[in-house]
């Protein structure tokens, strides 16, 4: 049921809710969270209130959309109550607000906060710079940004890690969920070998593997490299040396992803990319503060950005034209057999090595001393989009 | 000792994968199986929670390759998975499946078996760790462990590598078959390595009794025979027992659900907090408190068991136990049963505990119904609270998870009346629709190790010394009372709560 409420007040609208309630029975109840999305008026507002109804089969919440519309018109309150069927199992309120009202959604919001229950904000693309300032990320307890939906997103993420407050949250993170399970599932078996460095790979603006590569590094405590792909989406491959060889998780398809691991035949995993319903759907799991995402935003800083590394024979993040049925066992054994020295044969250059040979010592010092003006560079290419 | 720097127990968004396995099932043609095993697996893999290479292998008197058993999990995944289909999530899980056709007895299929096993450590890297389901009668139990020790998969090769088994109720038919059944497994699997199924205590509503008694300081101080007048706990079924005859008849309700399921959902009702919740401490209670359980007597007037007759039950016609296929004429088979049980310990003492199960009674529903007792001291007129009841916190197990509270409210108008009502908190609401299934979180449980949610051989062994009196008692009182199918049960069952001035909560 869909109902309109054209040039109205949040007055208006809870008497609304409350008839509604009445006459349809209990179904507003029993809410465990009032989820506020806030997002430019447009076609991408009914995607996040998808989203937002998906999320809400785990969690019943209140959604209120505030939709900001044209700020030249006059001053006016458009609000819809969506329940039943059009809702999910949430009830949805969107506002539309106009004029000089755009800017003063947290007050059209105040009045329709369930009583006692959280409340999180959601700003499914721009975000503010800083959430926890801003009027409606004020109410909220928890705020979730996404970096990978704004303008530039290694930038947006800089502006996280500057100003994060307990509370922030980025769905570049929580896309991440997949790739560190299975990360640290390997690392649950033996052999129980220290990390000794890591290398991540993957597109050029996904902040997501800027992310893993800092969480990797915060954890470990070791040099981590973020290596710029140019081929595949998103996250493409992360490798962990350890002196038995490498741990190597890579997903060159987007899809499927293998995981390599030395004297282990090659294992493959699912790893498809996540919806925002369901990244959406974890981050209502926790209302508390996330501080491994507070300790992996400052780490952000120490991981080693490398431009596009020297053509490897087999690099990860490489297009396979046909997948074979056992696409890594060959390199397993590649590996293994490689074991004393996996950098003399410069098949993982991604890899600081620990005891360098002379030719691998000359590379990671021409890889250091790029490293910083790499930084400017990688903001120039992925903004206008020129694969180096 | 390793800690896993990747972990930290503050990160609560990483989940715990199973380490590298791959699970066996036994009987992988029956409704269990397809119904709950296939589906379950499926949705753990699609919630990433199995390990990359996991393997699943059937085994079945059937001439099947792999890709007629895979043909057979799809299709089961289809019709009963709860998560959505994704086609990359299945193709790396089919990828895994293995299919052994042979019969239990024969010696070269469990060869066979043992080579599958192994192959599969070599090609996916399941690196020695199985479980092996016996989804199968317990009467074929010695013989398939045997074969399973005889070609080495009962014991692991190395310190790193484990064996599980995993084995369904009924877990003996009394005290003396359960102990011999224990020897039997134990035999062959170490206590720790036998993971016992009792699906209740994998559902989340029973879990959240413990949430519920030890997170919240509302319900603790009144959990005791100050306040409580009794427990009633049930376990109602809508369906007769047509097609089950071979399993049922001779075993009857008691022994079919009080046994297990009732007795573990009053272990967790009635047991005192645990120290921690590690799995021994739970077992420390849980045994603790069936230790002090007993049956009240005398059982002629404490007990109740009936056997449901032909009737008309939710539109339809439906046939009488006697009447269904296979069962005896004269079957003496009780289809309801219901028991009075004291818990001797300083909380519960003088708090009688009813179980009742049963047949074709009015719907299905499981449910712990703490009963209180009434105000000691009422201000109002005798008539204004003539409709107020005792106050009651139900724990409604299924369907329609839940907590409801029962209490007394004013009556709107000028007079002051009181009346029950309740207050509801309700799953479907607060939270998903879409929480793990009873089968998933025991499977990820057996993959992990995790022992905390499946009874122990004492705690069934206990479980059968408290109900055995009442079994031997019945074995002399003749025939069970007949009830009409579609009702509550045998008159029998009224009278013994009527005695005490008490009565079934209508669920």
């Amino acid at each position: 049921m869909i109902i309109d409420l054209p040039s109205t007040t949040t007055s208006q609208v809870n008497s609304k809710l409350v008839q509604v309630r009445e006459q349809g029975g209990a179904n507003t109840l029993g809410r465990v969270l009032t989820l506020v999305i806030v997002t430019d008026d447009g076609e991408r507002t009914e995607d996040a209130i998808d989203a937002a109804n998906d999320a809400s089969r785990e969690h019943p919440c209140r959604v209120i959309v505030v939709a900001r519309g044209a700020k030249k018109a006059a001053a006016r309150l458009d609000a819809q109550i969506r329940v039943g069927g059009d809702a999910g199992a949430s009830e949805v309120i969107v506002l539309r607000l106009y004029g000089a009202l755009a800017d003063e959604g947290a007050s059209c919001v105040i009045p329709l906060l369930l009583p006692d229950a959280p409340v999180v904000a959601w700003w499914p693309s721009e975000a503010p710079a800083r959430p926890a300032e801003d009027p409606i990320g004020r109410l909220a307890t928890r705020r979730i940004t996404d970096s990978a939906a704004e303008k530039n997103p290694i930038k947006a993420l800089e502006v996280r890690q500057r100003n994060y407050t307990a509370g922030d949250t980025d769905l570049a993170w929580t896309r991440l969920t997949l790739w560190r399970a299975v990360l640290a599932a390997a690392l649950d078996l033996p052999p129980y070998e220290r990390v000794s460095s890591a290398t991540v790979t993957g597109e050029g603006d996904s902040p997501s593997t800027d992310l893993l590569a800092a969480w990797l590094a915060s954890r470990l405590r070791v040099p981590v490299r973020r290596v710029r792909s140019t081929t595949g989406q998103g996250i493409c491959a992360v490798a962990l040396e350890r002196r038995s060889g490498l741990v190597e998780l890579e997903r060159p398809d987007g899809k499927v992803g293998t995981l390599v691991q030395p004297g282990q035949p090659a294992r493959r995993v699912a790893l498809q990319r996540r919806e925002i319903r369901d990244c959406l759907a974890e981050e209502l799991r926790r209302l508390d503060p996330d501080e491994i995402y507070e300790n992996t935003l400052k780490a952000l800083p120490k991981i080693e950005r490398t431009r596009s590394a020297p053509k490897p024979k087999v690099k990860p993040a490489q297009p396979k034209p046909e997948e074979s049925p056992k696409p890594s066992a060959r390199r397993a054994k590649a590996v293994a057999a490689a074991r004393p020295g996996p950098a003399e044969k410069a098949e993982h250059p991604g890899t600081a090595p620990k005891s360098p040979p002379a030719k691998a010592a000359k590379a990671k010092a021409s890889g250091k001393a790029k490293s910083g003006r790499a930084k400017k560079d990688d903001q120039v290419d992925s903004a206008a989009g020129t694969p180096s | 000792m390793w800690t896993n720097p990747l972990r930290d127990e503050r990160d609560k968004r990483l989940p715990r994968i199973a380490g590298p396995c791959g699970l066996v099932i036994f009987g992988v043609t029956g409704d269990l199986s397809r119904k709950k095993l296939m589906p379950a697996i499926y949705d753990l893999a699609n919630r990433g929670l199995l390990p990359p290479g996991f393997s699943l292998v059937g085994f079945a008197r059937r001439d099947w390759a792999d890709q007629d058993f895979g043909q057979v999990v799809y299709e089961a995944v289809r019709k009963h998975a709860r998560t959505p289909f994704r086609e990359a999530v299945w193709d790396r899980l089919a990828e895994g499946f293995r299919f052994v056709a042979g019969s239990f007895d024969d010696d070269d299929s469990f060869d066979r078996l043992a080579k599958t096993v192994s192959d599969l450590d070599e090609a996916r890297g399941t690196s020695g760790n199985h479980a092996f389901y016996l989804s199968i009668p317990p009467g074929a139990f010695p013989v398939v462990t045997k074969q399973l020790a005889r070609c080495g998969l009962a014991e692991p090769t190395s310190q790193d590598e484990w064996r599980r088994v995993v084995i369904e109720k009924p877990f003996g038919h009394d005290l003396a078959s359960a102990k011999q059944l224990n020897d039997i497994v134990n035999d062959v699997f170490p206590e720790e390595s036998v993971f016992r199924i009792d699906h209740y205590l994998g559902k989340e509503t029973v879990q959240n009794l413990l949430a519920l008694r030890f997170a919240n300081q509302l319900f603790e101080p009144i959990w005791n025979s100050h306040y409580v007048d009794h427990v009633q706990i049930t376990m109602a079924e809508d369906i007769g027992l047509g097609g089950r005859a071979g399993y049922y008849d001779g075993i009857g309700a008691a022994r079919d659900v009080i046994q297990n399921h009732l007795l573990q959902l009053l272990a967790l009702t009635a047991m005192e907090e645990p120290v921690s919740f590690s799995p021994s401490a739970l077992r420390t209670e849980k045994i603790k408190v069936l230790e002090a359980t007993r049956a009240t007597g005398p059982f002629a007037e404490t007990t109740a068991r009936g056997q449901y007759a032909g009737g008309w039950q939710g539109g339809q016609k439906v046939p009488g136990l006697l009447q269904e296929e296979g069962f005896a004429k004269d079957s003496t088979t009780e289809t309801y049963a219901a028991i009075t049980l004291e818990v001797n310990t300083r909380r519960w003492a003088g708090v009688p505990f009813y179980l009742r199960t049963g047949k074709r009674l009015g719907r299905r529903v499981t449910e712990i119904a703490v009963v209180f007792k009434r105000a000691p001291h009422l201000p109002f007129d005798q008539t204004s609270t003539e409709e107020l009841g005792q106050n009651a916190l139900v724990v409604r197990v299924q369907p329609d998870e839940g907590v409801t509270l029962r209490f007394g409210s004013k009556v709107p108008g000028s007079t002051m009346e009181v009346r029950d009502v309740s207050m509801d908190f309700s799953y479907g609401h607060s939270f998903t629709e879409s929480s793990p299934e009873a089968y998933e979180r025991l499977i990820l449980d057996v993959l992990l190790g995790e022992p905390s949610l499946f009874p122990v051989n004492k705690e069934v062994e206990l479980s059968w010394e408290i109900l055995e009196p009442v079994l031997k008692y019945w074995q002399t009182a003749g025939k069970p009372e007949d009830y009409p199918a579609g009702t509550w049960g045998p008159p029998s069952a009224d009278q013994m709560l009527a005695r005490t001035g008490r009565h079934w909560r209508r669920p």
